[in-house]
């Protein structure tokens, strides 16, 4: 009896978490690749049928889309690495006692709603905000220069919006290094750049990774920095989507696109996973 | 031997030294960079409002926007509901959580790597497409979108990280002690409530404060399952496009600085607690 129970209480701890998880993130996964299938509209209800089609045409339709979102996502979050890395990299290695301190100042955004800190870039960037107002009255910027409603403003938005989530992974591998391989590089008379380059950067990969992994698939998916800072030669795919579902009401094409970039980001998930394991990604996402 | 070479090359050392300073001064300016916009929150929720709408320049300082702080009924009713969901559902995902972190942190089991890539996957999934799989389960189901639709989605993206938390706690515990209560006589259950529960407790605090500030920031799942029901991130964003009155930095400052207290009493607790 005892023994039973022993092997029966991973199942039965895990029962509630599994039947949630299936009813309300896998099976909805599945109804949405149903619902792109599914021909009809809001008001007569709808059927399935086998309208593969209704991908291509989605493609066809919104493929420069896809692709802005894409290069949004990858020109934002190599952007933060550059910006998150050296930062994580102090904080690490010459942080001293006020290593959490500094953690905590990075952290503060996370303490303001999101969509507030993008509410906040808007004013700032706006075109007579008292930034950009007073630079072009002293005539250092020609009066129409505009921040707002550009590429630049979004993939700014997206890079201060992913900062602290790439700070710390960075930081957490970055603070595991032994420091007596750095020192003994020095002893075999490495440059700091060498040992940089040889010892740091290759120990700290698994945090680059995730990092990487965890924001690209969260800036891609965006629409809300394209929707408040960008105009409308910004739209990403999360955009038409959110058009697609609320404003054309096109159930089966908003369902057919998010299948799709579903499909595209679990494809890089899973690449990353087969490389580099899930143990990891768990540890740096909370 | 080691005496004269582990000494570093002075040119080195002095490269080194400034490299330290460059990397200080970068790393201060991104503290300035990420504070910016809360410092404009903070700053223009003292700003004179006309047609209570936040000006773009400063005016002059003034406290009626905190006087008037919950003057727009809905506002208020939008963050009332935020609140709601956002305690809620950090109750019920570490209520469910825990035991599924108990089970990956101190079992094996048939069915764990798929476990622990559904958890990965409920996590690294954009919220883009959480939002709309859950509206396409809603729609299907014909489940009219409100309070409860919000609340079940903001549970499902929330479990994920609850777990992955208490897990990490559990997994520092020594698994000795369950023998030593079992030993003293206790059934697993009393086993867990006295000696387990009350190790693991930070944890599932911890994890319930990140449930809470998840729950309370979410927009983008929240945009697809919410119907006509507004949160307080989806009044802001409504707002956008006609005008943002001076009632929500107002109110972002409160949340805000509610947030920063919460953090520094939890770390000083826990601090307390480590350090005795």
């Amino acid at each position: 009896m005892r023994q039973l129970r022993g092997i029966l209480a991973p199942y039965l701890l895990s029962l509630p978490s599994w039947v949630y998880l299936l009813i309300f993130f896998l099976i909805p996964l599945g109804s949405m690749l149903g619902m792109a299938l599914a021909v009809g509209n809001p008001l007569t209800g709808y059927t399935m049928s086998d309208n593969f089609s209704i991908f291509g045409q989605a493609l066809s339709s919104f493929g420069d889309s896809f692709i802005r979102s894409f290069w949004y996502g990858t020109a934002s979050t190599i952007i933060t690495l550059a910006m998150a890395y050296p930062v994580a990299y102090w904080i690490a290695f010459y942080g001293g006692r006020h290593k959490s301190t500094f953690l905590f100042l990075i952290m503060l955004p996370f303490f303001v709603s999101f969509v507030i800190r993008v509410l906040a870039w808007e004013f700032i960037l706006s075109d007579n905000s008292f930034v950009l107002g007073p630079l072009k009255e002293m005539g250092i910027l020609p009066e129409k220069f505009r921040i707002l409603s550009t590429q630049w403003a979004v993939i700014g938005g997206l890079v201060y919006n992913s900062f602290a989530y790439y700070v710390l992974p960075l930081y957490v591998v970055l603070e595991k290094i032994d420091r007596r391989l750095v020192r003994a590089a020095n002893d075999l008379y490495a440059s700091p750049v060498t040992a940089f380059l040889k010892i740091i950067l290759p120990l700290s990969a698994p945090g680059v990774f995730a990092g990487f992994l965890l924001v690209f698939v969260t800036n891609v998916g965006d629409f809300v920095n394209a929707a408040l800072l960008g105009g409308p030669g910004t739209y990403m795919i999360g955009n038409i989507i959110q058009d697609a579902f609320f404003l054309n009401q096109n159930y089966p094409m908003a369902a057919a696109l998010s299948s799709m970039l579903m499909l595209m980001l679990m494809l890089a998930i899973l690449l990353y996973s087969k490389t580099f394991g899930t143990d990891t990604i768990q540890e740096y996402a909370a | 031997m080691s005496g004269a070479v582990s000494t570093p090359m002075p040119s080195a050392y002095k490269k080194s030294r400034l490299g330290e300073r460059v990397l200080a001064c970068f790393t201060w300016a991104m503290i300035i960079y990420t504070m910016l916009p809360i410092a404009v929150m903070v700053v223009f929720s003292f700003n004179f409002a006309p047609n209570g709408r936040v000006a773009l320049n400063w005016l002059h300082f003034t406290f009626s926007n905190y006087t008037h702080a919950f003057a727009i009924q809905d506002l208020t009713t939008a963050l009332v509901h935020s609140l709601e969901v956002a305690i809620g559902s950090g109750l019920i995902s570490v209520i469910l959580g825990t035991p599924l972190a108990l089970a990956l942190a101190r079992h094996k089991f048939w069915g764990k790597t798929v476990t622990d890539i559904v958890i990965f996957a409920d996590i690294a999934a954009p919220a883009v497409v959480v939002g709309a799989s859950l509206l396409s389960l809603f729609l299907t189901l014909n489940l009219p979108r409100g309070l409860l639709t919000i609340f079940i989605a903001h549970v499902a993206f929330n479990l994920a990280f609850a777990v992955v938390v208490i897990r990490a706690r559990v997994s520092g515990l020594d698994k000795s002690l369950d023998r030593a209560a079992a030993d003293l006589g206790a059934t697993p259950w009393v086993a867990f409530w006295t000696v387990i529960f009350p190790l693991i407790l930070p944890g599932i605090i911890g994890a319930m404060l990140l449930c809470f500030m998840l729950s309370i920031d979410d927009l983008i799942i929240t945009t697809f399952v919410a119907g006509q029901t507004l949160t307080f991130p989806l009044w802001v964003y409504g707002a956008v496009k006609v005008g943002t009155p001076p009632q929500v930095f107002v109110l972002s400052t409160f949340i805000f600085a509610g947030g920063v207290l919460l953090a520094l009493v939890n770390a000083a607790v826990t601090h307390r607690r480590q350090s005795v």
